[in-house]
């Protein structure tokens, strides 16, 4: 009816009519309207970034919190104790209806206001070796004042997590100072000089002392070695004793010498101390070299809270993991995964190129090709765990063990290949991403202009020189799709890995200076089961859960800066190879 | 590719009926003779594609040092007929092959062939240019590349002699390291036409190699195939009836497969043997 306007201008019949339906009327069927499905595709699309804003936005903001230095609440109790921490969550709980039994009528009655809740906080209490709980909830009703002294410190420590109380005396070189100031520039020059002490001491027992062990165990190594390859009796054992015999003296001594040397540094490192003391009056004497960063919480600069933000994440990044693996850095995990991942690559491009050319340009295209094509396409939706057992059955235990008697006879019974390692773990994971790379391979090849093979062909090219100088860097782009695609998943698969080679703490790095200096049968660290070990393997869940999100962090970010490498380079071939078509 | 006798749209005047094998004489052949006589010689040369037979039957020589264009209706066997020179069609299954085709008295089909070599000695271009993606210089010598040969002048010599040859050299000459990707269609296909006879080829074989050209573009071509002709035996398929006439000495028409007419391409044109030649090359039907 409402066209009836436009109608009467008309006295045409027929032009009438095309008028009306020219004009959008409410007749026109809804399946006929473009604007409802753009609507609804572009509200999935919307809601599909919503999601994975939101997860970005949830990980990276507490991964980004966590750091930063935050004030620590003295709080003193109705009971008349003193509690100090960092308040970290509020949230409201439902008391037992004996712990509000005697409390004022008043409180009875807020409570009763609220169906039965209140609000309880917890406080990052530390002093782990004194109270033996790190976190402590408190109720609102239980708090009788909280305030925010300035003396207040909060100190990590190498050992039993973080102290809070005050800084009652340190003994530097003979002086004591009492009640220091925590920013006093004698005390912080001690703690300098103490801790680049620790960090020698850690270097000779660890690196030189290391070097020494090493040595003395490959003298042991040859002489089994021979012993194995010739016989006990042969003359070979006995050179090789008689060389263990030469050396071993002189490498007994080294030892004794670096020993003491570093005794002699840790007994300097016991006279410089600090005494520490909870609000509850009991104290502690610490070397000031188990303090990694101490600092008054409550009465800090914006300048100075961004420097102890600053050096928590260098931390993070580049020094080792302490304390079960909630503090510390991730620097092992962090080498793991990228090692694993540049592993990785290299294993399954070449695997999955060569099958891929193979099935794309040499193969007859029948039927067991298709079943072939198919197999590989559904290897891709078997569980990851799947593979795990796999690489361990095979790759550790079948392959690696006759590695070891082939190659490692005198190291018996110690595997060397025969259990997880990094070279494992890749194959593994290299066996879960081949399809990726196959399938994106032959999507590329098969993208390649028949006119270009023909080109090079009719040239008097040969098919291998075709595909070596024509196809394969034409396709490099989209062969570089798969890789990118299959180290996105590869990078960021825990559960195979945990049975093929990841460790909660691997004492050494994959890559050192002992010769063959890249050792990949060594078992490593990963983020992505470093997740899973603060948050859900460690001695308290909620120290590791604020290092979850921060690792997530981390993971997504090598992750990114992996993926944004490969993205760079296909770039580069494409605009190299592949270029504007007209 | 997979063009096949069956699928031709036939004509009102020579419907499916027509095209029975009773109904096709003898091919008429008048064709020039050159000096030198004869480059490829077909005898009795049939080709199926599965089931379906694309060529007749055919029985006629090129003659070296001319240029012979093959000209019919689309799907009439032409190109087919050219990729078995250089044996292009090897590339596609289900192809069967019938009689003989002789390249300097050898049968390129026999087993003893390398058809490696085979295709050195036959440069090929195609409809559309195919330019490699690398650079122009890269892009010319390829045919030398994959010979193994890495002496430096002996490539800068073959690079320069095979795009003056395909007059490209004033064009490009100072961005050779540049990408092949970046020249204009008319430049790539002489690129092309440059790379066919960098590996110095005898024969020059193109598939229509004007028909995404515009007209300035094809002019050149034209011009750089009538140079071509002191050096090379060109065979060139095309469906412009004009540049038959304009680049070949010979022409060979071809209808359902079969060879129709070949002869001198001013008789064939002008005074043409065969009716259904003469329907063709006046524009009855095609």
């Amino acid at each position: 009816m409402q066209h009836q306007p436009v109608a009467e201008l008309k006295s045409d019949a027929g032009a009438e009519s095309s008028i009306v339906r020219l004009v959008r009327a409410s007749q026109t069927p809804l399946v006929a309207r473009g604007e409802p499905f753009v609507w609804a595709l572009g509200s999935a699309l919307a809601l599909g970034i919503a999601m994975i804003v939101g997860f970005l936005v949830l990980v990276l903001w507490n991964g980004l919190v966590t750091f930063w230095p935050k004030p620590v609440a003295l709080v003193t109790t109705t009971a008349g104790k003193l509690v100090a921490g960092e308040p970290t969550r509020i949230e409201a709980y439902r008391p037992s209806s004996d712990s509000i039994a005697n409390l004022s009528a008043d409180l009875q009655s807020a409570i009763r206001g609220r169906n039965g809740y209140a609000d309880r906080t917890l406080y990052r209490i530390g002093n782990y070796d004194l109270y033996n709980e790190d976190f402590r909830w408190l109720s609102d009703f239980e708090k009788a004042s909280v305030a925010y002294p300035k003396d207040l410190l909060f100190a990590e420590r190498l050992e039993w997590g973080v102290f809070v109380g005050t800084l009652k005396a340190a003994q530097i070189g003979g002086e004591t100072l009492d009640r220091p100031n925590p920013r006093d520039p004698k005390l912080i020059a001690a703690h300098r000089e103490a801790r680049s002490r620790w960090r020698e001491i850690r270097h000779i027992e660890r690196n030189l002392i290391g070097r020494v062990n090493y040595n003395i165990d490959q003298l042991r190594l040859a002489v089994r070695r021979a012993e194995i390859r010739y016989g006990a009796s042969s003359p070979q054992v006995a050179s090789a004793r008689a060389e263990e015999a030469r050396q071993l003296p002189s490498l007994k001594a080294e030892y004794d010498r670096l020993a003491a040397a570093a005794q002699a540094l840790k007994t300097k490192d016991q006279a410089i101390n600090v005494t520490l003391a909870e609000v509850g009056g009991r104290e502690k004497v610490l070397p000031l070299s188990a303090l990694v960063r101490f600092y008054p919480a409550n009465d800090l600069s914006l300048a100075e809270k961004i420097g102890i933000y600053g050096s928590r994440w260098w931390e993070f990044v580049s020094d080792e993991p302490r304390e079960a693996n909630t503090e510390g850095g991730v620097l092992p995990a962090i080498f793991g995964t990228v090692a694993m991942t540049l592993l990785l690559v290299l294993i399954v491009t070449p695997f999955g190129v060569i099958t891929a050319l193979y099935l794309r340009e040499y193969a007859r295209q029948g039927r067991l090709v298709s079943v072939v094509r198919i197999s590989v396409n559904n290897l891709a939706g078997v569980p990851s765990i799947v593979y795990g057992v796999f690489g361990l059955g095979f790759f550790a235990y079948t392959l690696g063990a006759g590695i070891d008697e082939l190659f490692f006879p005198e190291r018996l019974p110690n595997p060397t290949f025969g259990t997880g390692g990094v070279l494992w773990a890749a194959l593994t994971l290299a066996l879960l991403t081949v399809p990726v790379v196959i399938v994106a391979t032959e999507e590329a090849l098969s993208a390649v202009p028949r006119s270009m093979r023909e080109g090079s062909l009719a040239c008097g090219a040969s098919k291998w020189q075709t595909i070596r100088h024509i196809v394969l860097p034409r396709a490099l782009p989209g062969i570089m799709t798969g890789i990118i695609l299959a180290m996105a998943r590869g990078a960021g698969e825990v559960a195979p890995l945990m049975l093929v080679g990841v460790v909660k703490l691997a004492p050494t790095l994959p890559i050192d200076s002992y010769f063959p200096f890249i050792h990949l049968e060594r078992s490593f660290m990963h983020l992505g089961f470093h997740i899973y070990d603060v948050g859900f393997q460690s001695r308290n869940s909620e120290a590791g859960k604020p290092m979850v999100f921060v690792t997530t962090a981390l993971l997504i970010t090598v992750i990114a800066v992996l993926n944004l490498t490969a993205i760079l380079l296909r770039a580069r071939l494409k605009r190299r190879f592949v270029g504007s078509q007209f | 590719m997979a063009q096949t006798a069956t699928r031709t749209p036939a004509s009102p005047r020579s419907g499916p009926a027509a095209a029975t094998s009773d109904e096709f004489e003898a091919t008429a052949s008048h064709p020039k003779r050159g000096t030198k006589g004869e480059a490829i010689r077909i005898e009795k040369f049939s080709l199926w594609y599965g089931a379906a037979k694309a060529l007749h039957e055919n029985t006629f020589s090129i003659e070296r040092g001319l240029v012979t264009a093959l000209i019919g209706p689309s799907g009439c066997g032409k190109s087919t007929l050219l990729r078995c020179f250089n044996r292009m069609n090897d590339l596609i299954d289900n192809v069967r092959i019938e009689g003989r085709i002789e390249f300097d008295g050898l049968d390129i089909y026999s087993p003893r062939v390398d058809v490696i070599a085979l295709r050195k000695r036959m440069g090929m271009v195609f409809q559309k240019p195919n330019p490699f993606p690398m650079s122009i210089y890269e892009n010319v010598i390829y045919p030398l590349r994959i010979d193994g040969i890495r002496d430096r002048a002996t490539l800068d010599q073959a690079a320069e002699a095979g795009l003056k040859g395909a007059a490209l050299w004033n064009e490009v000459k100072d961005r050779l390291d540049e990408s092949a990707l970046g020249l204009s269609g008319g430049q790539q296909q002489r690129l092309c036409i440059a790379r066919a006879i960098a590996g110095s080829p005898e024969v020059l074989l193109m598939d229509e190699p004007c028909s995404a050209l515009d007209p300035i573009a094809t002019a050149k071509i034209e011009e750089l195939i009538d140079e071509l002709r002191e050096h090379y035996t060109v065979v060139i398929v095309t469906h412009n009836m004009q540049q038959a006439i304009r680049v070949s000495d010979n022409t060979a028409f071809m209808y359902l497969g079969r060879l129709i007419e070949y002869g001198d391409t001013k008789t064939v044109f002008n005074n043409p043997v065969h009716q259904r030649t003469n329907d063709y090359v006046t524009g009855r039907f095609g």
